[in-house]
C-alpha cells in the first residue's frame, strides 16, 4: 500500500485514486491539422527511470485531480499537491 | 493409549511436543493409521512407518518425506476431498486433526505401482526440454501436447466451489516481526516493551522455531522455556498482536506484509460462520525479517529415494515430533550438522552407522562426542550412491578425493533405512527479495545472504546467515531495541541477553554435487520436486543456458510449488561449476510472492457471487420485479429487458411476444420506460455554457433557457466520447444527461479539464444520477397522457416545443419535463427526485391506462432506437469519430473544442472510414448477428477485405417488418442500395444484406411532432 497526501484530504491509500494521465504535458493551444503539438501531447510519453508527474483522480474521495511525484522505478510517492503547484524533482535519483 | 502405540512403531515413548493423551486417526490412501495431537501430517505417518508418499513430477519416482516444513518438495498431498480438496499440500505444514483424509497424488493405479514408472527406466530420453526438441515443430504438436500436460500433471483441482469463508483484514504497526524463532522472538519482546505496536508472525502453531526441534538450552534451562515464558510476556502486552498459523508470504511496496493467517485449517471443517483463513495486508513503518534458514540437500547418486531425508528434518522428527524416521540411520553432511544429527538421532534409540563427512578436517568438538559414543565416522568421504526402490535399503559410500581425480574409488556398502544428508543451511532471503533487494554471496556459509534494502526492512539471525543460536538471540534482542528507538521509542539498556550451551563448529565444505561414479548414469537430483538432476543442468549449460534465468526456465529448476526453496543454490553451484565460475558470478533467480501457495480464496475474500461487484438499482426496481419484467444486467445497474404479462411462464417464445407487444404499444399508443440509469451531471455557474461549449462539438451559446440540446463529445485524440442531451434550466444552470455507459467516464472528463487546464472557468459540476429518476413516455398518445399528469402545463406544439423543457408540479412532486426522444416518436421523459421516482411512475401508468400507456424494457428501446438508427455506446465504441456516425456537419468551425485539433488529422479525415449504415436481410427474415463482419464476397479467397462491422441488431422490427441492423460500412453513403454480405466465421454464418440509411422508419421524422 502507498499513500498519497491529497492536497484536500491529507493522507489517504492509493486505492482511492486512479492514474489519469502525465502532469509534464501542457495542453496545446493550436488546432492546426497534424499539429505535432498535439501529438505529443495526446501520443508522447517519456518513461524516466526514476521522479515523474503525474496527474491522479482522487475518484473515491473528494474528486479533485491531484499532482503526484512518483519515483516509477521503486513506487515511492515522493510528494502531492495541487494541478498548478509546483513540485520540485528531488536532486539525487533515488537508488533503484 | 496402548492401541495407539501399537499402530505408531516408530514413536518414541517419551518426549516431543506430541499430545499422547489425545490419539487422532487420520487415513491415507483409503487406509486407516493413528497419531497424535500436535502431530503434522508428515509426521504421523512415518511414526506409522509410512515412508513412500507420492510419485515425482517427470519421472514418477517413489518419493518420501523429505523435510520438516514448508520446503517440501516431494510429500505433497490431495487434502480433504469435495468443495474442501486442496491438491499439492505439503504433509509436513498440515496439522494432523481427527478425520483427515489424505490421497498421494501423481500415481496410477497406485502409488506402490505406478504405470507412469516406465519414465524412469526412459529417463536418458527425458533430458532437459525432451518434449520440446522431440515434440515441437512436428505437425502433430496439438495433438501430443494434451497427452504430454496430462502426463506431466500434478494434483488435480475440484470442480465443486469451496464452501468455507475467507476474510481480508488490515494491520497496522510500527514493527512487523516476521519469524518467531530465537530471533524474532527476542526482537518483537525488545521493541513490544518499548511500547511500539509490534505484529509477530509465524507460519506455526506456536512460536520457537528451530528451537522446537533441537535440544539446546538458554540460561541453563530447555531453550523452549525461554520462549514459552517471551511468549507469556509478549501475551500480556496490549501493543503486541501474535499472528499464529500466519504466512507472511510477501512482501509489497510501502513496507506492506501480506499474511495468511489460517484460522480453521487444523480443524476438521470451520465452525459455523467462522473463517477458513484470513489474508492480512500489515503497514509497517519498520520490518524486521526473522524468517530463519533453510537446510539444503547434497546431490549425489538416487539422493531422492524415500528414506533420504534432510538432516535438520530428521532431528525435528525425533525431538519435536518424537518419531524415528528410520531404524537404522546413515548421516552424510559437509558440516557439523552431520554430528549433531548423529547425535540426537542416537539419543532417540536410532542406531547410527556412521557419519559421512566429505572433510578431512577441520570439524568441531561435536565430533569427538560422536565418536566417543562409538559411532563410526568417515572423513573425507562421500555417499556415492543409495539401494532400494520403494524404500532405502543402503547406501555406497567412497573417498571423495579418488573419486574427484576421475578414477573408480572403492566403494562399501552399509545398510541403513535413513540417510540424513545437509549440505549446509540457506538463509530465507524470499521476503527480502520480494521488494527488489539483491542478494550477495557468502562463501562462508555457501549461500545468499541480504544485501542493502530498498526498504524499512533488516534481516537479523538466520535470515541473514547467524546460525548460532547465541548470534540468533544477540541479533534479536539489538534489532529490536535498535528499531523500536529508530522510530522515537525508548527502549533502555538490554540487560537480559541470555546464555547458550552449543558448542563451537567448524567450517561447512562447498561440495554442490557428488561427482557420478565413472561409468554409471544414475540420477543426482539438484531438484526433487521438477525432477531436475545435476547432468540435466550440465546439458543446458552446453546448449548455452548459461544465465540463472535461462537456466530456470529450460530446466525447470526452482520452478514448482516449492520455487525452488531447496533446490535453487544448489543448481546455481552445479551450473558455476560447469562455467568455472564462482557462485557470487552466477548470481541467483529472484523469489517472487507468494513464500508458498495461497488459496484464491483468500485473496476473494467475501467479495464472491453476489458481493463480487455493487448491484445499482433504479427508484422503480421493485416495481418492475413486481409487474413482470425480466431483468438485465447493463453494468452495474438492473434494467428491465421486458415485461411478461401476468402469471406469464418466461420462454423464448414469451420474450419475443413481449418485445413485439412492448414495440408495436410504442408506436400506436405510448410506453414508458425507466431511463434513470442515464448519467446525469448537474452544472452551474456564470462559465456553464462556454464549459459546454468546449466541451461538445456544436455550438451551445445560443440556447435558450428553457430548451435542450443534442451534442457529441470527443475525446482529445478526436474520437467520439459520448452523446446526450443538456438542458438549460436557468440563466446560468445547466443539466447534463449522458449515456449509462459513460456516465461515470464523461463526469472525470468534466473534471479533469476544470481542475487542471481550464481552472479559470467560473463553473461547478456534480453528478446527480442517483439524485433523479426519469422515465421516458413516448408514443402518439404520450401528449394526452401528458396532458393529465401536468393540467397546468401548455403541451401544444406551440406551446411546448421539440427541444423545449419545463419545471412543472407533477400533483404535489416537483418534476421536470423534457420533450426529447430516443425513439423517434412524440415523447417526453419526466424527471423527479428519486424518492418520488415509484410513486410518479404509479402515478404515470394510472393516468395513462386510458390511453393505452404499457411499461417497456431495454429490448423495445433498442428495435426502436434501430429503426430511427440512433446510435449507443454500440456505435460509440471509442473507435469512431463524430464524422462516422453522421455528425460531421455538427463540428463547429466557429469555436474551438475538445478533440478538434486531433480530429482533422491525417486519416480520421478519410472520406473513405467506415460510417454508420442500416442493414436489412436480403431475404427479409434471417437475423443478423451483431459482431458480423462485413464483406464484399464471403467466397474471396482469404484474407477477405474487411469493409466494416454489425454493431447493434434488432432481430425483429414490427414496425418495418423484417430484422435490421446497423453497422459502420467503408464509403458508407455512397453504398447505399447495394448489397454486401456480414459474416460471422465463428458460426460459419453469411448473411446477404442490403445497405440502407441508417432510418428506416418515419423517414420524415414526422411522428416527432405529433
Amino acid at each position: 500500500m502507498l499513500y498519497i497526501d491529497c492536497p484536500y484530504c491529507g493522507k489517504r491509500a492509493h486505492e482511492e485514486f486512479t492514474y489519469i494521465g502525465d502532469a509534464t504535458k501542457k495542453r496545446p493551444d493550436g488546432a492546426e491539422k497534424n499539429d505535432p503539438a498535439w501529438v505529443d501531447y495526446v501520443y508522447t510519453r517519456d518513461n524516466p527511470r526514476g521522479p515523474h508527474l503525474e496527474l491522479w483522480h482522487h475518484g473515491l474521495g473528494c474528486r479533485e485531480v491531484v499532482k503526484v511525484l512518483r519515483n516509477i522505478l521503486t513506487h515511492e510517492i515522493l510528494g502531492a499537491g495541487r494541478p498548478a503547484d509546483e513540485i520540485p524533482l528531488p536532486e539525487t535519483e533515488t537508488k533503484p | 493409549m496402548i492401541r495407539g502405540k501399537e499402530q505408531q512403531p516408530f514413536r518414541i515413548s517419551e518426549g516431543g511436543e506430541i499430545e499422547r493423551t489425545r490419539p487422532l486417526s487420520f487415513s491415507f490412501d483409503g487406509k486407516s493409521y493413528t497419531g497424535y495431537e500436535g502431530d503434522t501430517l508428515a509426521s504421523a505417518l512415518l511414526a506409522n512407518g509410512i515412508k513412500l508418499v507420492g510419485r515425482s513430477f517427470k519421472y514418477h519416482r517413489p518419493r518420501g518425506i523429505y523435510s520438516a516444513g514448508p520446503e517440501e518438495p516431494n510429500a505433497l498431498v490431495n487434502l480433504r476431498s469435495g468443495g474442501r480438496q486442496e491438491p499439492n499440500t505439503r504433509a509436513t505444514q498440515i496439522e494432523l486433526f481427527a478425520g483427515l483424509e489424505a490421497e498421494s497424488q501423481n500415481r496410477w493405479p497406485s502409488l506402490a505401482l505406478d504405470v507412469m514408472g516406465v519414465n524412469d527406466l526412459a529417463s536418458r530420453f527425458l533430458f532437459a526440454g525432451f518434449y520440446y526438441k522431440t515434440f515441437m515443430g512436428m505437425p502433430g504438436w496439438h495433438f501430443y501436447e494434451h497427452f504430454i500436460r496430462k502426463a506431466a500433471g500434478m494434483g488435480t483441482a475440484e470442480h465443486v466451489s469451496d464452501p468455507d469463508l475467507y476474510d481480508k483484514m488490515h494491520g497496522h504497526a510500527d514493527i512487523v516481526v516476521v519469524g518467531a524463532g530465537p530471533a524474532g522472538l527476542a526482537a518483537a519482546l525488545t521493541a513490544g516493551r518499548s511500547g511500539a505496536r509490534v505484529f509477530l508472525i509465524d507460519e506455526n502453531d506456536k512460536p520457537g522455531g528451530r528451537l522446537r526441534s533441537e535440544r539446546e538450552t538458554i540460561d541453563g534451562k530447555p531453550a523452549m522455556d525461554w520462549a514459552a515464558s517471551t511468549l507469556a510476556e509478549l501475551e500480556e502486552m496490549e501493543n503486541a498482536t501474535i499472528l499464529r498459523r500466519a504466512t507472511a508470504f510477501g512482501y509489497y511496496d510501502g513496507d506492506t506484509i501480506a499474511v495468511l493467517e489460517r484460522i480453521s485449517d487444523h480443524l476438521p471443517v470451520p465452525a459455523p460462520f467462522q473463517v477458513r483463513q484470513r489474508r492480512w495486508l500489515i503497514h509497517a513503518k519498520k520490518v524486521l525479517l526473522a524468517t530463519g534458514s533453510t537446510e539444503r540437500p547434497l546431490v549425489f547418486d538416487g539422493n531422492d529415494r524415500p528414506g533420504v531425508m534432510l538432516a535438520g528434518a530428521a532431528r525435528t522428527y525425533a525431538n519435536r515430533f518424537a518419531v524415528r524416521p528410520g531404524k537404522h540411520a546413515v548421516v552424510f553432511a559437509n558440516n557439523d550438522d552431520g554430528y549433531r544429527t548423529a547425535l540426537d538421532l542416537a539419543e532417540a534409540g536410532i542406531e547410527v552407522r556412521g557419519v559421512i563427512d566429505p572433510r578431512t578436517g577441520g570439524q568441531g568438538p561435536l565430533k569427538e562426542d560422536v565418536i566417543a559414543q562409538g559411532i563410526d565416522v568417515v572423513r573425507g568421504a562421500v555417499v556415492v550412491r543409495t539401494h532400494g526402490y520403494l524404500g532405502l535399503a543402503g547406501v555406497d559410500i567412497a573417498d571423495l578425493g579418488t573419486l574427484q581425480s576421475g578414477t573408480t574409488p572403492e566403494t562399501r556398502f552399509i545398510p541403513c533405512d535413513l540417510l540424513a544428508t545437509g549440505g549446509g543451511w540457506s538463509p530465507n532471503v524470499h521476503l527480502y527479495s520480494h521488494q527488489s533487494g539483491k542478494p550477495v554471496y557468502d562463501s562462508a556459509i555457501a549461500a545468499f545472504v541480504p544485501g542493502e534494502s530498498r526498504m524499512n526492512d533488516r534481516s537479523i539471525g538466520a535470515a541473514r546467515g547467524r546460525f548460532s543460536l547465541g548470534d540468533c538471540l544477540a541479533d534479536g534482542y539489538t534489532a529490536g531495541q535498535e528499531t523500536a528507538e529508530a522510530l522515537g521509542f525508548t527502549t533502555g539498556a538490554v540487560t537480559d541477553i541470555p546464555s547458550t550451551d552449543e558448542q563451537a563448529t567448524g567450517p561447512l565444505k562447498i561440495l554442490w554435487q557428488v561427482p557420478a561414479l565413472p561409468g554409471r548414469k544414475g540420477r543426482r537430483f539438484v531438484d526433487l520436486q521438477d525432477d531436475v538432476t545435476a547432468d540435466d543442468i550440465k546439458l543446458a549449460q552446453s546448449e548455452g543456458y548459461v544465465s540463472v534465468e535461462h537456466l530456470k526456465r529450460y530446466t525447470t529448476l526452482g520452478m514448482g510449488t516449492d520455487q525452488g526453496k531447496t533446490s535453487n543454490i544448489n543448481g546455481h553451484g552445479v551450473l558455476a561449476e560447469a562455467r568455472g565460475l564462482d557462485v557470487s558470478e552466477v548470481g541467483t533467480t529472484t523469489f517472487r510472492p507468494p513464500y508458498t501457495p495461497v488459496a484464491i480464496g483468500a485473496f476473494a475474500g467475501r467479495e464472491i457471487g453476489r458481493h463480487q461487484n455493487p448491484v445499482r438499482r433504479t427508484p422503480m426496481h421493485d416495481w418492475h420485479l413486481a409487474h413482470g419484467a425480466q431483468m438485465v444486467e447493463a453494468g452495474l445497474w438492473m434494467r428491465p429487458q421486458y415485461y411478461l404479462g401476468k402469471d406469464e411462464p418466461n420462454s423464448r417464445e414469451a420474450m419475443f411476444k413481449a418485445i413485439e407487444r412492448e414495440t408495436l404499444a410504442v408506436r400506436n399508443s405510448a410506453g414508458i420506460s425507466d431511463v434513470s440509469t442515464l448519467g446525469k451531471i448537474d452544472i452551474q455557474g456564470p462559465d456553464a455554457a462556454e464549459l459546454l461549449n468546449r466541451v461538445y462539438i456544436n455550438g451551445w451559446k445560443t440556447l435558450a433557457v428553457g430548451k435542450a440540446r443534442y451534442g457529441v463529445m470527443l475525446r482529445e485524440d478526436g474520437v467520439a466520447l459520448d452523446d446526450g442531451t443538456t438542458s438549460r434550466i436557468g440563466e446560468n444552470h445547466y443539466y447534463m444527461t449522458t449515456t449509462t455507459a459513460e456516465a461515470g467516464p464523461v463526469m472525470e472528463h468534466l473534471e479533469l479539464h476544470l481542475q487542471v487546464h481550464w481552472p479559470d472557468l467560473d463553473v461547478k459540476v456534480a453528478s446527480v444520477s442517483d439524485e433523479w429518476a426519469a422515465m421516458a413516455i413516448a408514443g402518439p398518445n404520450s401528449r394526452a397522457i401528458l396532458q393529465d399528469l401536468f393540467p397546468q402545463v401548455d403541451l401544444s406544439n406551440e406551446g411546448f416545443p421539440f427541444m423545449g423543457v419545463r419545471e412543472a408540479k407533477l400533483g404535489a412532486f416537483p418534476a421536470r419535463i423534457f420533450r426529447i426522444s430516443f425513439s423517434g416518436e412524440l415523447a417526453y421523459e419526466i424527471a423527479v427526485p428519486a424518492g418520488y421516482g415509484e410513486a410518479a411512475w404509479e402515478r404515470c401508468l394510472a393516468v395513462g391506462e386510458a390511453h393505452g400507456l404499457v411499461p417497456y424494457g431495454l429490448e423495445a428501446l433498442n428495435i426502436l432506437r434501430i429503426e430511427k438508427g440512433h446510435v449507443t455506446v454500440a456505435e460509440i465504441d471509442g473507435r469512431v469519430s463524430a464524422a462516422d456516425l453522421g455528425f460531421g456537419k455538427m463540428m463547429s468551425s466557429k469555436k474551438r473544442f475538445i478533440g478538434d485539433a486531433l480530429v482533422t488529422r491525417d486519416g480520421m479525415d478519410d472520406p473513405s472510414r467506415p460510417t454508420l449504415v442500416g442493414l436489412t436481410p436480403v431475404d427479409g427474415k434471417t437475423r443478423i448477428r451483431a459482431g458480423s463482419i462485413l464483406v464484399e464476397d464471403p467466397k474471396t479467397p482469404p484474407p477477405v477485405p474487411k469493409l466494416g462491422h454489425v454493431s447493434s441488431t434488432a432481430p425483429v422490427s414490427p414496425n418495418v417488418g423484417h430484422p435490421i441492423s446497423l453497422g459502420l460500412l467503408k464509403d458508407g453513403p455512397n453504398r447505399i442500395g447495394d448489397t454486401v454480405w456480414a459474416v460471422f466465421p465463428l458460426k460459419g454464418e453469411a448473411v446477404h444484406v442490403k445497405v440502407t440509411s441508417p432510418n428506416v422508419y418515419d423517414v420524415e421524422g414526422a411522428r416527432l411532432h405529433g
